[in-house]
């Protein structure tokens, strides 16, 4: 039961149907890898903090299954329990009582208790970087602080799957940093689960092994970060002519490195290059648009980012407003086939079942 | 189950420590019991002269063990406002995160609420022996007259537990407080059962809360008459208000803390 | 008592501030105002306050009749004697009343950001506790009303209710007084709710139960003595149950002008520290 087999998450048509409410959470399956850290991506009211919520057994599920270091979250909640950590994404934490003190109650909560417990306290203070404040009541903590304290709480009992729901929202650079290395320390020396969302496409970017994006309580896209970019296809390549009769020539040049699209940038000419071996360089299309005649400004090429993967799989951008233009390109993206059909119809069937 | 115990003896605890550690939530329950028991006991000593007020003790005596009671009862109702407050901070969640067995917070809530009503009845035993308090019964009737009246505050705990688990807001306060004023006063609170007249009487004869008040006053006096009627009360009363509470605490469950 | 806390944010809306030109009674009219609407938004904060005293009136009168028979007990019906306590409790809710509402203001930012107005920010003072007195004066109403139909012969006649309602509106005034020197003081709700002890002792260790010749130990008749509330109890009691007696009467009207002087003093200080801060 302890063996790091039995660390993984697995979920199956999980549904969470608010009374009086959305169905925040609708369908979803779900597998992750003992030791992997898995970074769940979305917008604001996604079904990400909801998903959190039922895995951490804080909130019944209203449908599919869910089992979490080998428990179910339904019928074997207090071995969940004794399995996981977690960092909910608003801080629990009691004003009147020290950070030392949370730690210590946590822990013989937790059934850790006497010396064993003051030590596990002082080294989780440490790690946070709370010792300062650690005999400070909780009420005059900064934002940042709680949440590094929750995160204390969470890893009081060495928990073998770590729930973080928005870790390192209100966290200041450093921190933010310090926490990713603990995260990976986390997982890497100790093989812990880490279950992590964020909004922050960096973080997902640069922390988990595989990323899960939801929108609307579907689950549109999943891979690591790599696949999921290279499953959008190659960069697109913005071009900026120097006039307008060059612009309307330009796509006609453009066409035979991919497919044209609407740019981002005002005036630009777009193309999403063609992938696999015959993906033109930069190169090679400068030299293309200079046998045509052609004068251009700025020739820029622009890697594929999560955001344009979630733009692929949704028509909107991940990042907010401010993107409307490059939106309009979307339903130009082909690319996005299989995947987000497949859940377009899962989404359709669903309300029926 | 050793593991419940453990989590809910650390809930006592953190509770007990709060409780000596903030004065707002430490005020009211140390200074009102006294309030109370001062007010009565110095104003009313006349009121145990009326004709057929037949009681072998004086009149601060018979009201000491109200007082003991609503000390009891009301201690349970503080708490009631501990755990709404836990869920308006958000700490509850942490609490249900951190025990695999969400009971062992009920649990830790009423031994704390239990160990406070115990030494609130030891302060306001002092204040009342200061004020005259006799003590007629026999050491086992003493023992069983607090141990009947600190039951009390297991029920209260369990009672605003099953109210808080479910409102989780403290604005209900009231909702939790009024039904437990009335049960406690529609008893033979300054005068016995016999001269209460009218609807009160009705009432209060059925009530029971007037059976455990009764009996506590017996106890004291050495005077032990229907003692089984309140312990069926006391079992009563436990039966259903820990059904009350346990449900309560699913339904946190349920809204997920 | 922990119902009124201060997470509800005030109603700032209802007023501009910067409505430049209006006078000062006009100001105190607007802001008072407010100051009803904001403490009668919430029935959860004030339902209690109504009910829980008519409650244990109705109660209390009933168990406690038999006290009437005691040799010397001034009144036929114990619903008479102790009927003086609504007036109390209506005085009690002012203090909170007040209080709170001033302690809203004070942390929304409400009282500095009219420091820079010309609107005063005494005039704020004023309102909140003019606001707490007219919802006092509101229950002792409703209080007379229920007392009236279930026949409480108030012995000064007619004009004996009136000195009674202006007694119960001074008395709230009183309380009003101190309730917002406190949360002009300290700013925060924890210190009002920590004198709720105090003022509960006070009326609890008072005339209330039972006359001062009535009372058998020595102790708390002493306690009655120095306890100004039970002069206030005594003064409004004497009109319902004995009719005018110029001693009693006299004694309330001193205590509730000093307790008055003393808040108002307090308010003025604390509030000139605190504009002084600003
Ligand atoms: N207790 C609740 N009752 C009813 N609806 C709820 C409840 N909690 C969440 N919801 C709804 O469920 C949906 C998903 O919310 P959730 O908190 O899971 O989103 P999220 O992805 O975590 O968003 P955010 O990035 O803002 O944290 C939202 O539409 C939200 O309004
Ligand atoms: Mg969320």
């Amino acid at each position: 039961m302890t063996t790091s087999e039995n660390n993984g998450i697995e979920v199956r048509g999980l549904v969470k149907q608010f009374k009086k409410g959305p169905k925040a959470v609708d369908g979803i399956d779900l597998d992750v890898a003992p030791g992997e850290i898995y970074g769940f991506l979305g917008p604001n009211g996604a079904g990400k903090s909801t998903t959190v919520n039922m895995l951490v057994t804080l909130l019944p599920i209203t449908a599919g299954r869910a089992t979490v270091a080998g428990w179910d979250v339904a019928t074997q909640g207090a071995d969940v329990r004794k399995a996981i950590g977690a960092a909910l994404q608003a801080v629990a934490l009691d004003n009147f009582l020290t950070g030392r003190e949370h730690l210590r109650l946590i822990a013989s909560l937790q059934g850790i208790t006497g010396s064993r417990a003051d030590a596990r306290a002082t080294d989780l203070l440490h790690r946070v970087g709370l010792e300062e404040a650690a005999d400070r009541k909780v009420g005059g903590y900064s934002g940042g602080m709680k949440r590094r304290l929750d995160l204390a709480l969470a890893l009081v009992h060495e928990p073998r799957v770590l729930f973080l729901d928005e870790p390192t929202t209100g966290l200041d650079p450093q921190s933010r940093t310090a926490l990713w290395e603990e995260v990976r320390r986390l997982a890497r020396e100790d093989g812990v689960t880490v279950f992590l969302t964020t909004q922050y496409l960096e973080e997902a970017d640069v922390l988990a092994d595989r990323v899960g994006i939801i929108d609307r309580g579907v689950i549109v896209a999943e891979g690591t970060p790599a696949e999921l970019k290279a499953e959008i296809g190659a960069p697109t390549v913005e071009v900026v002519p120097t006039s307008d009769s060059d612009r309307a020539a330009l796509p006609a040049v453009l066409a035979q490195f991919g497919e044209c699209l609407a740019a981002a940038q005002p005036g630009a000419v777009a193309v999403r290059l063609r992938g696999g071996s015959d993906r033109a360089s930069l190169v090679t299309i400068v030299r293309a648009i200079d046998d045509g005649g052609l004068k251009i400004d700025e020739i820029r090429q622009h890697e594929p980012t999560l955001d344009d993967v979630f733009l692929a799989k949704t028509g909107r951008s991940l990042e907010g407003a401010g993107d409307d233009e490059a939106t309009e390109g979307a339903p130009g993206a082909p690319g996005s086939g299989s995947a987000s059909a497949a859940t377009a119809d899962d989404r359709d069937a669903e309300p029926v079942a | 189950m050793s593991t419940t115990f453990r989590a809910a003896r650390a809930i006592a605890w953190r509770h007990l420590y709060k409780w000596i550690s903030v004065p707002a939530n430490f005020m009211p329950t140390f200074i009102f019991p006294l309030i109370f028991f001062t007010g009565f006991a110095g104003a009313l000593g006349r009121v145990g002269e009326i004709p057929g007020f037949d009681y072998p003790a004086n009149y601060t005596t018979w009201i000491f063990v109200f007082s003991l009671l609503q000390t009891c009862l009301f201690g349970g109702l503080a708490t009631g406002f501990t755990i709404a407050g836990d869920f308006q901070s958000g700490f509850a969640r942490r609490l249900m995160l951190a025990v695999a067995d969400r009971n062992a917070i009920l649990y830790g809530y009423m031994l704390s609420t239990f160990l406070r009503a115990a030494l609130m009845s030891g302060i306001v035993t002092g204040v009342a022996f200061i004020a005259g308090l006799e003590m007629l019964g026999s050491v086992g009737e003493i023992v069983g007259m607090y141990l009947l009246s600190l039951s009390l505050s297991l029920i209260g705990t369990m009672w605003a537990a099953g109210v808080m688990f479910r409102a989780r807001d403290p604005q209900l306060g009231p909702a939790m407080q009024i039904p437990m004023f009335i049960a406690i006063f529609l008893a033979p609170v300054y005068v016995p059962l016999a001269l209460l007249s009218g609807w009160l009487h009705a009432v209060a004869r059925v009530n029971p809360v007037s059976h455990i008040m009764g009996a506590g006053r017996g106890l004291l006096v050495g005077q032990p008459d229907d003692i089984g009627l309140a312990l069926v009360s006391v079992a009563v009363l436990f039966a259903l208000l820990a059904v009350w509470a346990i449900t309560g605490v699913r339904s946190a469950e349920r809204a997920g803390g | 008592m922990t119902s009124a806390t201060a997470t509800a944010p005030a109603p700032q809306g209802v007023v501009n501030p910067h409505a430049v030109g209006t006078s000062l009674p006009h100001q105190v009219l607007l802001l008072a105002r407010r100051s009803i609407r904001g403490a009668l938004s919430s029935p959860a904060g004030y339902m209690p306050g109504i009910v829980m005293p008519l409650m244990l009136l109705t109660i209390n009168s009933s168990a406690m009749q038999r006290s009437t028979s005691i040799p010397g007990f001034p009144a036929d019906r114990f619903l008479d004697f102790i009927i003086v306590i609504t007036f109390m409790q209506a005085a009690l809710f002012a203090t909170s009343s007040a209080g709170l509402g001033l302690v809203r203001d004070i942390e929304s930012g409400f009282l500095d950001r009219l420091a820079l107005t010309p609107m005063r920010a005494g005039a704020l003072v004023v309102a909140q506790i003019s606001g707490a007195i007219v919802i006092a004066m509101g229950a002792s109403l409703l209080y007379v009303t229920i007392g009236l139909v279930t026949g409480v012969d108030f012995h000064a006649g007619f004009l004996g209710v009136l000195a009674l309602l202006g007694l119960a509106a001074w008395t709230a005034l009183a309380f009003a007084t101190i309730g917002a020197w406190i949360a002009l003081r300290s700013g925060e709700s924890e210190a009002l709710q920590g004198i709720f002890p105090l003022l509960f002792a006070s009326l609890f260790l008072s005339t209330l139960n039972m006359p001062r010749e009535l009372i058998q130990a020595d102790w708390f008749a002493a306690i009655t003595r120095v306890n100004p509330v039970s002069y206030m109890i005594d003064g409004m009691r004497s009109l319902i149950i004995t009719g005018w007696v110029p001693r009693m009467l006299l004694e309330d009207v001193l205590v509730l002008v000093v307790i008055t002087a003393i808040g108002v003093s307090g308010c003025a200080r604390a509030l000139r520290r605190r504009m002084a801060k600003a």
